[in-house]
């Protein structure tokens, strides 16, 4: 098989192919200006879902059912708890990252822990906890709004070298996630538990604990996302994560991640974060509302999906 | 004495047992609750959730999930408060359109052999996209009789009562009694043995979905009688809620295993767990997770009985 040819093989390829010809659509309107600020805007904002979205990549690969419901929950908890601990002041910043991943572990624990004492589904156990931690944000942030540290405002929204630093931050967490991944074998662990449950415990992997940390990292990433999300955006507000909870399984889904768990791709996940918000600037180029815009992503999806589904049904 | 409940029993036993305990809690708390005015007011809200949450439970009985449910509902809630009103005619043919297009879903999830989650969750995005074309901001108005319909004053039990024990039992028909109902949680069971059988499993699932659209649009229709207005985000929570009511109900996510009964029993008692708290007077910041916490109470309830059950079949 020629190069060319085995890089189409790639699950993830489609989303990226997908993500450009978009990108030209817009550029091509806007007559090549702002192609620079568009592109700076998409990897900003395609930042925030792909690291929620690598989470959730690493949760949905274990396996038919598993799915993190309190990704939106996690997020607003950490950004509001951060900001109120740092409260302005430029030598609280390592604390509050501190802080934020903290909550991730506690949410990821006791995520875990119903899934394994009450053996409840993880979709519902992800949810109720997600209800709790709902309630301890609204609690917690009383509808305040306390502005970031001055430096940390500053590092989320400007540019090294040209490169948005959310955008770099993502590409770090991708990094180490493809190593996980690919190179150890945590990450052999989780695609055989996502294959087959019952041989990966025949095989004295230890499932539990592989389960655990896997769910456990899927809240601190979202945790650590909220917090760059609610520094990003000047303060955190109370609906700052609803909208990564379907973006978060979108993307995971269109970067050609099996949802049926076990086989899994770190560059999918840029390639369809890129994608989903570049067709939102595409059709806001073209002057459609938010109507049409919503129901043109949700289009989007399902054919994305209906095209991902008969490639890989041709290829068994 | 040998007295054996069978296992349906027991399933719907438990979601009856919380919602009675609750329903104890609340009127020891608030006496005054135990009236005609007061109960219709407790449960008022939970028929459009009772409703949606039999339209989920019929796509769990097929072994899927429906993602879209809320921004659905408010879809319909926004026909219901424009054109149902302003134009019936229309109003219905859109209606009608919109369980067709549910049943459609079912077909290509079936043939192409998607995953429910993804299909709906893109779905999620069109319905709320229209809804948003319908009533960019909140307004319209509910017709009138859907009006007269949600605050009809029934003798000897308020409207809430009724309605929810009208839609349980026309679940329960539908769902356990018809050989439609049988043949939809025999493909949740074993699809291929319903295959093997003679029957199509494409019209199964096209029937489960199409029945699932027809409760939602009454949730939706209900809603907006209860609101008199409509909003594209009126009923974004629904989603959740109705899964939640489903599993609270004794049904579950795989196996065709569910029980209208049952969820319409959790619609209530999910209800219900708002009214409690206010009673307890804890702050509304803690109403959402104290139903979170209800839902963990009910699970655990549920494990340990499964294994006392599990332990006097041992013996």
């Amino acid at each position: 098989m020629s190069p060319v040819l085995r890089l189409f093989g790639k699950p993830w390829i489609w989303s990226w192919l997908a993500a450009f010809v978009v990108w030209f659509l817009t550029v091509t309107v806007s007559l090549g200006g702002g192609t620079l600020g568009l592109s700076q805007a998409a990897l900003t904002f395609a930042a925030f879902s792909i690291i929620v979205g690598i989470g959730q990549m690493f949760v949905i690969t274990l396996g038919p059912g598993n799915i993190d419901l309190s990704v939106p929950a996690t997020m607003t908890l950490a950004g509001t708890v951060a900001l109120k601990l740092m409260n302005v002041e430029n030598g609280m910043i390592l604390p509050g990252v501190l802080v934020a991943i903290v909550i991730g572990l506690v949410v990821g624990l006791c995520n875990y822990s119903l899934i394994k004492a009450l053996r409840i589904p993880p979709i519902i156990a992800t949810l109720s906890v997600s209800f709790i931690v709902q309630s301890a944000a609204i609690w917690t942030n009383r509808g305040l709004r306390i502005k970031p540290p001055s430096l940390l405002a500053d590092f989320t929204t400007s540019n090294t070298f040209g490169i948005p630093n959310v955008a770099i931050v993502a590409l770090l967490i991708s990094i180490f996630a493809w190593f996980l991944l690919e190179k150890t074998i945590y990450g052999r662990w989780i695609s055989a538990i996502g294959q087959s449950m019952p041989a990966a415990r025949m095989a004295g992997i230890p499932v539990d604990g592989t389960r655990l940390v896997t769910y456990l990292f899927c809240a601190v990433l979202a945790s650590v996302a909220g917090y760059l999300l609610a520094c990003f955006s000047g303060g955190a507000a109370l609906n700052m994560g609803s909208e990564y909870l379907l973006m978060s399984i979108a993307v995971v889904v269109i970067g050609g991640t099996a949802v049926a768990g076990g086989d899994s791709n770190v560059p999918g996940i840029w390639g369809a974060s890129l994608f989903m918000f570049l067709v939102v600037s595409m059709l806001n180029t073209y002057g459609l509302g938010a109507g049409i815009r919503l129901i043109m992503t949700g289009l989007i999806i399902i054919s994305v999906i209906m095209l991902a589904g008969g490639r890989r049904a041709g290829m068994r | 004495m040998t007295f054996r409940l069978s296992s349906d029993t027991m399933r719907l036993a438990i979601p009856a047992l919380s919602l009675t305990l609750l329903l104890a809690a609340v009127f020891w708390l608030q006496p005054r609750a135990m009236s005609y005015v007061g109960l219709n007011l407790l449960f008022n809200l939970a028929v459009p959730i009772a409703l949606a949450t039999i339209a989920q439970m019929l796509v769990m009985a097929v072994n899927d999930l429906d993602l879209s449910m809320g921004t659905f509902v408010s879809f319909v809630a926004c026909v219901t408060a424009t054109f149902l009103r302003d134009a019936p005619v229309i109003g219905i043919l859109i209606l009608a359109g919109a369980i067709a297009s549910y049943a459609a879903i079912g077909v290509v999830i079936h043939l192409r052999s998607l995953p429910s989650i993804v299909v709906t969750l893109g779905m999620s995005f069109v319905w709320g996209g229209l809804a948003v074309l319908l009533l960019p901001a909140p307004g319209g108005q509910s017709p009138d009789w859907v009006r007269w319909l949600m605050t009809v004053k029934p003798p000897l039990a308020p409207m809430a009562i009724v309605a929810s024990v009208i839609i349980a039992v026309v679940a329960h028909l539908v769902v356990m009694r018809s050989s439609l109902g049988v043949l939809i949680r025999g493909v949740g069971g074993n699809q291929r043995s319903v295959e093997r059988a003679g029957w199509s499993i494409v019209a199964a699932r096209a029937a489960a979905y199409g029945l699932a659209g027809f409760f939602a649009v009454l949730a939706g229709v209900a809603l907006v009688g209860l609101t008199t207005s409509a909003d594209a985000n009126i009923a974004l929570r629904y989603t959740l809620l109705s899964i939640a009511g489903v599993i609270l109900g004794g049904g579950e996510f795989i196996g065709g295993r569910v029980s209208p009964i049952g969820a319409v029993i959790g619609a209530l008692t999910l209800t219900l767990a708002g009214s409690f708290l206010s009673f307890l007077r804890i702050s509304p910041d803690w109403q959402i997770g104290a139903q979170g916490a209800i839902l963990i109470i009910v699970l655990a309830l549920r494990l340990m009985l499964n294994r006392l059950e599990k332990r006097e079949k041992r013996r």
